[in-house]
């Protein structure tokens, strides 16, 4: 993003534009980051430094006293059960929020751009292009009570109720709170759900800068649809790709609410991911030192794959270039 | 910004250019393919059907019907029950204020920023704008304990601000990043126009910038509004009385509550969602414009 168009006027990159002539200095520009400097040390970095400092420090909160931990914090964490279990469980969260959305939405998006759009009316591909993407504005605390309703136990929940009738027989199966398996399924259902119009819509933007006459030129060669979307498609909208890769491994890495709203973590703590356990701990822990601990490492994990993906980014540009 | 103006592209079948589409038959594979892309449409918005469909049901109706059968008449008494027992009109107060106000101040702060980065191209400003996006990328309970006790010790727990003032930052670190790229690109000329003209710094940014970038301004702040609308882990934090909660947070806490009856429950789900499907159908030609700002170089 930083690259400006330096073909056209080379010089201008490091200079300011002088305006106005009679103060020349930059100083007059940092004035105005004061408000955003202030506000993001306050609301962002202390909290960063508080608690990547506590995480050497065994604290039960409130005015009890802190003892100073070394790296006993990060020694346990990294043979805690839940959190390894929390770890094993972001897996599977990456699966649902980046790896199927994004497999799927290069499919929906594809059919709706090639197919629909051009055969079918412009106007019918962007009304399913806006229904694919309605789940991604609507809160997620209300996706997950609405999921919640279908997925209640017993016989009064809507899924099992169509199960009763498609098998013919009274089913019963405690989705959310029965066992690990469905319980996660049920959060990477949901996870899907939201996910999905979010690389549909990318992509087909994407779609539109891919010259037609490329498609013809195949077409006439005798590629077939298959063939089109591998050799043109794909590599044409990798950019996008990567971004919708990047935005959503990140978000996945995040990921509280669906957790927190359908399971609460359970059965058993088995669908904890990290910042709801960071969340428990700071909450209910007895050790504030461990909770800031967890969440350091998440936080760290963050910043590390986002560097990763900007230099893989990066380097591939140059590569273009 | 560049790219993806989502024109309302020529429906390509008038297109002269589809000459050779048009003449062609849509072949059964196609029609296929249609249905596909239909039947995935309407995965989506089933959830949200079964809600309307038992949302009007009297609780004994919908204890002795299946939920894909029609309400046996039309009953009004979840949507009563969810009404009477939960302040809805407050919380909706509570998120339009918080969204509102959010989108506003963050895109001033977003502009203030961009503008030393985008047009004074103050030293190292590739450094300050990953120092803004940190409030993008750092999880959100690493921030919540803190700003948990800052807030308590500033006696702003429940109260709106608290909300406010952490979501400006993070969405402001989105708006700087976006618009200082844009401004990286602002024509020299324009500006330079204006100085002759002796418009002083702050003038200039008032006067000529804004009104140039609106468009990508008025496209920040709809996202800004939807996200924060929907935030939830921080809210939750931090909103702790009655009267503070924002829509999300009244909607599950109502759901956490043992005696709730499931057709109030579908009702309170049904009547939370009708806010962003209006905000959705109008602001729709801007969102699809705005998703791919980020992305789409």
């Amino acid at each position: 993003m930083t690259s400006t168009p330096q073909r056209v006027r080379p010089r201008r990159t490091d200079e300011p534009a002088r305006i106005p002539q009679r103060d020349r200095g930059k100083l007059g520009y940092w004035l105005h980051l004061i408000p955003g400097a202030l506000l993001v040390g306050l609301v962002i970095f202390y909290p960063i430094v508080r608690n990547v400092r506590l995480s050497f420090f065994h604290w039960r909160g409130g005015r009890a006293p802190e003892y100073f931990a070394g790296l006993e914090n990060w020694v346990a964490l990294f043979s805690d059960q839940e959190f390894l279990q929390s770890f094993k469980n972001i897996l599977l969260v990456i699966i649902a929020m980046v790896i199927v959305p994004t497999l799927l939405g290069l499919v929906i998006a594809a059919l709706l751009f090639d197919v629909v759009g051009r055969r079918f009316g412009a106007r019918l591909s962007s009304f399913l292009r806006a229904t694919y993407y309605l789940p991604q504005i609507l809160p997620i605390a209300v996706a997950g009570v609405m999921f919640s309703w279908i997925l209640k136990p017993n016989s009064d929940g809507v899924l099992n109720q169509f199960l009763t009738v498609l098998t013919g027989s009274e089913v019963e199966i405690n989705w959310l709170g029965g066992q690990y398996s469905t319980a996660m399924a049920s959060v990477m259902v949901l996870m899907i759900w939201i996910q999905i119009g979010y690389p549909v819509v990318i992509f087909m933007a994407a779609l539109q800068r891919v010259d037609p006459q490329l498609y013809e030129a195949a077409e006439l060669d005798g590629a077939n649809w298959f063939q089109r979307f591998r050799a043109i498609t794909l590599p044409m909208i990798q950019p996008e790709v990567f971004v919708v890769a990047l935005t959503t491994t990140i978000a996945a890495l995040k990921v509280f609410a669906p957790v927190f709203i359908l399971t609460n973590g359970g059965p058993s703590k088995s669908t904890y991911v990290p910042s709801f356990y960071a969340y428990q701990e700071f909450i209910r822990g007895t050790d504030k030192g461990y909770a800031a601990t967890i969440a350091s490492a998440i936080t760290i994990l963050v910043v590390v794959v986002a560097i990763i993906f900007i230099r893989v980014q990066n380097r591939a540009e140059r590569k273009e270039a | 910004m560049t790219a993806v103006a989502q024109a309302p592209a020529p429906a390509p079948s008038e297109g002269g250019k589809d000459r050779r589409n048009k003449a062609r038959p849509r072949t059964p594979a196609e029609w296929v393919m249609l249905v596909l892309a239909v039947l995935g449409a309407l995965a989506i918005v089933f959830p949200m059907l079964l809600l309307l469909l038992n949302a009007f049901k009297s609780p004994q109706d919908y204890a002795n019907s299946g939920p894909l059968e029609l309400p046996q008449a039309l009953s009004f008494e979840g949507i009563k029950t969810f009404w009477e027992t939960q302040n809805f009109p407050r919380a909706l107060w509570n998120s339009i204020f918080i969204s509102t106000m959010v989108s506003i101040i963050a895109v001033v702060i977003s502009v203030l920023n961009s503008f030393a980065i985008g047009i004074g191209r103050v030293r190292g400003r590739t450094w300050i704008v990953l120092v803004f996006l940190m409030a993008n990328l750092v999880p959100q309970e690493m921030l919540f304990d803190p700003l948990f006790q800052l807030y308590d010790d500033m006696g702003l727990l429940s109260n709106p601000w608290s909300v406010i003032l952490t979501f400006v930052v993070i969405q402001s670190a989105f708006g700087t990043y976006l618009l200082s790229s844009l401004l990286g690109t602002f024509p020299k000329e324009i500006l330079e126009a204006a100085s002759v003209d002796g418009a002083t710094r702050w003038r200039t940014l008032r006067s000529v910038i804004v009104p140039i970038v609106r468009p990508t301004l008025s496209v920040l702040m709809v996202f800004f509004f939807i996200w924060t609308w929907n935030e939830f882990l921080l809210p939750l934090a931090f909103l702790n009385t009655s009267d503070s909660l924002t829509v999300p947070l009244l909607l599950e806490q109502l759901n956490g509550e043992r005696q709730t009856d499931t057709t109030t429950l579908i009702a309170g789900t049904l009547i939370s969602i009708i806010p962003t499907i209006i905000f959705f159908l109008i602001f729709q030609r801007t969102l699809t414009r705005g998703i791919t700002a980020g992305a789409v170089k």
